[in-house]
Order: structure tokens, then sequence, then C-alpha cells
């Protein structure tokens, strides 16, 4: 079997493994972040388009290539961008009767109920 | 020399994307960090993309098509993306997703029609590519289609579904088993089966997803992505690229448990959902009407629901995908400070599944100022229920049902519920007595503890509001 494949086959599984363990600990309270932050990375197969287009040597392998980058671009990007927006809104409780309204996420003591 | 040194800088910048990807998944995990966590995969991205650039081989005629297509792509997912309503956001993550599968399915048939002595290994990862990003690209689109509403989000069933399916299937296969075993002496042959089988599997994705019905979708979409991830990891056995392995297997595992949450959390198995099992509910709703109108209930008026509320110690609010169609939880968020100004410990208890993709009821709250530790997963609020002198159900039916626990013969018996009974008194805001998605009766709506308030939820919260004020 070819090495790269092979190789290809590990990385594959390894990243899987790690994938599960990750993605278990991530709370029910992120999983429409999560997904659609996992859907920004699949975006990844851009490289794959840029690749096809960087290398075409005829029209219509242009005319794919230039789809694929198109509908791949479209996949990095908005998957992103949605994503952190999202994300902005995730705040912690302000700390009752603290002065600093602005302090957002940093502050630490936000337990206090 | 030059040439190595450009090889060495585009493979650990693959390297480094890698590892960023990973980090930024992992920072995910928790709400204070995630944010952080995206932006780093975003970097991740980044230096792939500009890394991508480098590689040796590219006309230099193309470098322009490639900026303008990045720049174009880019537009069309940034605008939408800054626009999109939350409640919208399950179509929005489905759109790019069939981006992402189209991409996938496009450069494995490009792959294909280009190379020569092309290995066994990477004739069967551009077979399987193209089907499962065709599939994922056309099944996106559809359920698209049906969380837009351009198209009925009820199930859509045709005469002979399963059989048109099935062979559709078996052709895809055998086509896919042709093209791997003529492409090695007839080339131009296994070409245009590719193609075919291109053609087929994106209409499979479209008769596949067609019947399933709406309050599905978030198996469905959690499916889809993991499919998009798998057909990512593919492309990249066969440009000997780790880096779209990695992400692709990363996405493809986070897909895959997801699905497996959102199937649990319905109680359906995924094989279920995805090959139809909706007769039973038609059928239990028709039984739930006749017997519907029999047990008693006790209405409530704002005016005197505002009062157990105002003098409660502990309230838990379980919101439900009705909140958010009716944009009522900028209102309930505005309840709740209320409420926690005059002392009272108010608490959000989520199911996984409210909403229509997982997770998507703690965006709809964030969305309108809820702190993130006031939201609590089920696991994490049901015991406390028995201590909670006021549960608010708003918009919210069958994951508080019940019969669910108790009545073996109910169709949603074993679905893990929240245990709204426990509490001292139930409120539960509704627009009229109609059944939820799966058609049944909720046994809490007949409880001597549980009253209801009819009516817009976005309307009775004000009048809830204004009620507690005076109170």
């Amino acid at each position: 079997m070819e090495q790269n494949v092979l190789l290809g086959a590990y990385v594959f599984a390894l990243a899987i493994f790690l994938g599960l363990e990750i993605i278990n600990r991530v709370p029910g309270t992120l999983h429409t972040p999560l997904m659609s932050g996992t859907n920004a990375i699949h975006g990844i197969v851009l490289l794959g388009a840029m690749i096809v287009l960087g290398t075409a040597n005829n029209w219509w392998l242009q005319a794919i290539g230039f789809v694929a980058v198109v509908a791949g671009a479209a996949n990095v990007v908005g998957g992103f961008a949605v994503t952190d927006r999202m994300l902005e809104m995730f705040k912690k409780k302000p700390v009752p009767g603290g002065a600093g309204a602005a302090a957002g996420p940093a502050q630490g003591q936000g337990k206090a109920r | 020399m030059i040439d190595n040194w450009r090889d060495a800088f585009v493979d650990l910048a693959y390297f480094a994307a890698s590892v960023l990807f990973i980090v930024g998944l992992k920072r995910l995990s928790s709400p204070a960090s995630a944010r952080q966590g995206n932006q780093l995969a975003m970097v991740g991205m980044l230096v792939a993309v500009v890394a991508t650039l480098f590689t040796r081989g590219f006309e230099n005629s193309n470098y322009i098509l490639i900026i303008v297509g990045i720049a174009l792509g880019g537009a069309l997912g940034y605008l939408p993306a800054r626009r999109v309503k939350m409640t919208a956001m399950p179509q929005m993550v489905a759109i790019f997703n069939g981006m992402g599968g189209a991409t996938a399915a496009l450069v494995s048939i490009a792959e294909f029609s280009h190379k020569t002595d092309i290995p066994g290994g990477e004739a069967v990862s551009i077979v399987l590519g193209t089907i499962i990003g065709a599939v994922s690209f056309t099944g996106s689109a559809i359920a698209f289609l049906k969380l837009q509403e351009l198209m009925s989000g009820r199930p859509i069933v045709y005469p002979n579904q399963k059989p048109i399916n099935a062979a559709l299937f078996g052709g895809i296969a055998v086509l896919s088993l042709l093209t791997l075993v003529l492409y090695d002496g007839n080339l131009t042959l296994a070409r245009v089966l590719l193609t075919l089988v291109f053609v087929a599997s994106l209409v499979l994705g479209a008769l596949v997803v067609v019947p399933i019905g709406g309050a599905d979708m978030p198996v469905v979409i959690a499916l889809l992505n993991s499919a998009t991830g798998l057909a990512a990891a593919l492309t990249g056995f066969v440009l000997n690229n780790q880096a779209l392995v990695v992400a692709g297997a990363l996405v493809g595992a986070s897909g895959t448990l997801l699905t497996l949450l959102m199937a649990r959390a319905m109680n359906r198995k995924v094989t279920n959902v995805l090959f139809g099992a909706f007769g039973g509910g038609a059928i239990a709703s028709g039984a739930a009407a006749s017997t519907g109108e029999a047990k008693p209930i006790r209405e409530i008026s704002a005016e005197d629901a505002a009062v157990p509320l105002a003098y409660a110690q502990r309230v838990v609010i379980v919101p439900g995908y009705g909140l958010a169609v009716a944009q009522a939880q900028h209102g309930v968020r505005e309840l709740a400070d209320m409420l926690q100004e005059r002392g009272v410990d108010v608490r959000y208890a989520i199911h996984p599944v409210a909403g229509r993709m997982p997770g998507h009821m703690n965006v709809l709250l964030a969305e309108a100022n809820v702190p993130y530790d006031d939201l609590y997963e089920m696991d994490d609020i049901n015991d406390d229920f028995a201590k909670t002198d006021v549960a608010l159900v708003i918009g919210a039916n069958d994951v508080t049902n019940p019969a669910a626990r108790a009545d073996t013969s109910s169709p949603i018996y074993g679905m893990p519920i929240l245990n709204v009974d426990h509490a001292s008194q139930i409120i539960v805001l509704k627009r009229s007595m109609k059944s939820g998605f799966a058609g049944i009766e909720n046994e809490l709506f007949h409880d001597p503890k549980t009253t209801m308030l009819f009516g817009d939820a976005k309307e009775t919260i004000n009048r809830l509001i204004g009620a507690v004020k005076a109170a």
C-alpha cells in the first residue's frame, strides 16, 4: 500500500480519538458554536481547491477549481465569522453591585448569586 | 536548495495550522475561553491558506484566479454571517456545510480528471470523497430549504421511497466498484463513471433528507457536518496533505459525537431518523386528539401568575423553541432580572434538543444577554426541581412530559426529560392546547400543581413583567 495514504490513515485515526476526547468535554451550552466552529474548520478543504486551481492547465480544471475555491472560501470565512459573532454574546454574570460593568468575561468571581 | 526550503516552509505551516486547530477546539470547551479558541482556529486557517500559495507547481496565471475566488467566496460567506438572525443559525450552518461538501467533491473529481498513475488507496479516497461530499452538499441544501421554510418542514413521503433510495445507493456502489476496477486500464471510461457517481450521489443526498421532518434537523445537521469532515480528510489522503486529514478527522469526530448525543436526547436511533419512522408519530397524534379534551386543566391570569413568581425563593425557567419563535427571549431576560432584583434565585433549565440544532437555545438566550452561568444542562438541574418553588415552562412541551418516565406505551417513553413535575408549582406559558412535535398529550398540563397561562409568549411575558412590578 502506498505510504502516503497509510500515513494519512494513521494520522486520521489518531486525530479521531483526539477529537472525541476534546469534544466530549465541551458543555451543551457551547454545542452550537462548536458545531459552527468545526463547520468552519472543515472548510480547510479550500486548500485542496487552491491546489487544484493553482496547478490547473486547462480551462476545464480552472473552472472546477474556481468554483471549489469560491465555495470553500465561503465555508471558511462565513463559518468563522458566524461562530465569532455567537461566542461574543456569551457573557459571564456581572459581579452584583460591582462598579466595573465593562469588566466583561475576564473577572473571576462571577459565581456569586 | 531554495525549493527544499520552500517545501519545508509549507509543510511546517500546515503542521502549525493542525496544532492551532487542536488547541482552538480545546479552548472551545469553556465559555470563558471559547471565543479565543475560535480565533486560534482562524489563525490556523489563515496560516494554512497563505502557505498553500507557496506550493510549488502553480501556474503564474492562476494566482489571480485564486485571489479573486477567495475574495468572492469570502464576501459571500462573510456578509450573511454578519447579518443572520440567531434563530436562523441552523440553516446558516447547513448552507456553509453544503459549500464544504461541494468543495470536497469537486476537488476529488478534479484530481481524478488530471492525474495519471493513481495508486489504489488514492483512487478509493477519490471515489469516497466524491460520494460523501456530493451527498453532504445536496443534503445540506435540502436541510437549508426546510429550515428556511422555503420547503415544507414536514416529512415529505412519496411511494416506494425506501426501494428507490436503496436502488440508488446500490447503483452508486456498483458504479464506484466499476470505476475502481477499470481505471487502471481505461482511465477515460473510469472518469465518465466517476461523473455518474457524482450525479447519482447528488440525487441521493437530496432524496435522503427530503423525508426527514424539521424537528429532526439537529440530528441531520450534526451528521452532515461529520460527513463533510470525513470528505475533507479523504481529499487530504489524495493530496498527501496531513493538515486536511487532521482537520477533517476532528470535524468528523465532533459531528459524530453530536449526532449520537442528539439522537439519545430524542430517544431515537440515528438510523430511525434517517430512514424514517414517522408513521408512529402521526398515529399517536390522532389518539391524543380524541382524549385531549377530557382531562381538566386550570387556567391562570398573568396577574395571578406573577404573585407566586415574585414571592418565590427559587424559580427555574424552562425555555423551548416556542419561546424563540415568539422572539420572547429578551422579555424573559427582563422578567428574570426583575425577579433576581427581588432576591429570587432564577435559573434556566436547558434540554439538549431545545431549539433546532444542538445547543441552539443557549445561543438564543446568550443573545438576550442571559449570563451563561445561569444556564443549566438537564443533568445538572434535574435534581433541583424538587427544591424549586415555581417552574416556568415557556414554549416547551415534549421535553417536560412525565409520560416519558413512566408510561411504557408512550411513543416518547425512555426519552430523557426535565423533571419539571417535581417543582412545588408549575406555570406553563403556551399558545394553545396543541400537542408538541411528538403529537402526544402532556400529562404535566393536567397535574394538579400546574396552571396554564395561554397566549403569545412575548405578550404574556410583558404582562407578567407588568404584574411582577405591581406585586
